[in-house]
């Protein structure tokens, strides 16, 4: 076992933890606090895969914007769950049932595959060549362009679904 | 080093924590959690094989970056349906948003 690996589980084992809380924790305050701790966890695994760029990105897209979001909705619809009453439906065997079938079979795909090994070497400045690309016509920015075409589309869309209708008032 | 096994695990494990609360949570706030749980083992997925294949291809970060932005637009676009229906239902219950239930 070397230092790397140990700091692997360590982390995966965090995260893992940190989102099982999520799912089944009943207050929904405490489950997108704990949904924060998982996604700084995820931060903290792109770290190890020399991901930086990504890492950042996760932290301040997710940790600093999503979840606070989440936090946000869970605030303004409290009132009708009040942390009584059954959180899950009456088939949530079932859907325990499915996700562990899931994951079983494919924890049997996944060690039953022969993987490539590490690359020898550096990564280099990913971040530079990730900037390059994605204004590269040659490489992404189409996709660029259209995600950002997306972004306004949602902003725009959730401005007008979430504005309060006028017969409401 | 560690083997790219490991990351798989670790990202198909978080998939299905994401997916039984999206099956089993009676809160849609709650399942749009297990959603954003099942979308970051995807990225998981996406950046650890693009270390272990070949690191100077950038597309594996790139296809990551934009599954963050329908991440983000996913997320907004929820949220205020989830807001709208509370404001004119009085429930955030999956099972009570039933009106379009044939």
């Amino acid at each position: 076992m070397t230092v790397s690996q140990i700091l692997f589980i360590l982390f995966a084992l965090a995260t893992l933890v940190a989102a099982y809380l999520v799912v089944t924790v009943r207050n929904l305050i405490h489950a997108a606090l704990w949904l924060v701790a998982s996604l700084l966890g995820i931060a903290a695994i792109f770290v190890m895969l020399d991901a930086s760029f990504m890492a950042t990105v996760e932290v301040v897209l997710y940790v600093g914007a999503i979840a606070i979001l989440i936090v946000f909705a869970v605030m303004l619809t409290r009132r009708v769950m009040e942390d009584v009453g059954p959180q899950r439906t009456n088939n949530w065997w079932f859907a325990a049932i499915l996700s562990v079938l899931f994951f079983a079979s494919t924890s049997i795909l996944i060690w039953f595959t022969k993987w490539p090994n590490l690359p020898e070497g550096d990564v280099g400045d990913t971040v530079l060549i990730l900037g390059k690309s994605l204004v590269d016509p040659n490489k992404y920015v189409i996709p660029f362009e259209v995600a950002s075409v997306l972004l306004m589309v949602a902003l725009i869309g959730s401005i007008a679904v979430a504005l309060p209708s006028k017969q409401s008032e | 080093m560690i083997p790219l096994a490991w990351y798989l695990t670790f990202a198909a494990a978080l998939f299905c924590l994401g997916l039984y609360a999206v099956l089993a949570r009676k809160n849609s706030v709650a399942i749009l959690m297990g959603i954003e749980l099942m979308l970051n083992a995807v990225i998981v997925n996406l950046v650890a094989f693009w270390r272990y294949n070949e690191p100077a291809n950038i597309s594996g970060q790139a296809f990551a970056i934009i599954v963050f932005a329908v991440a983000a637009a996913e997320a907004a676009v929820g949220l205020a349906l989830i807001i709208s229906i509370y404001r004119r239902r009085e429930t955030v219950i999956a099972e009570e948003i039933d009106m379009m239930k044939w």
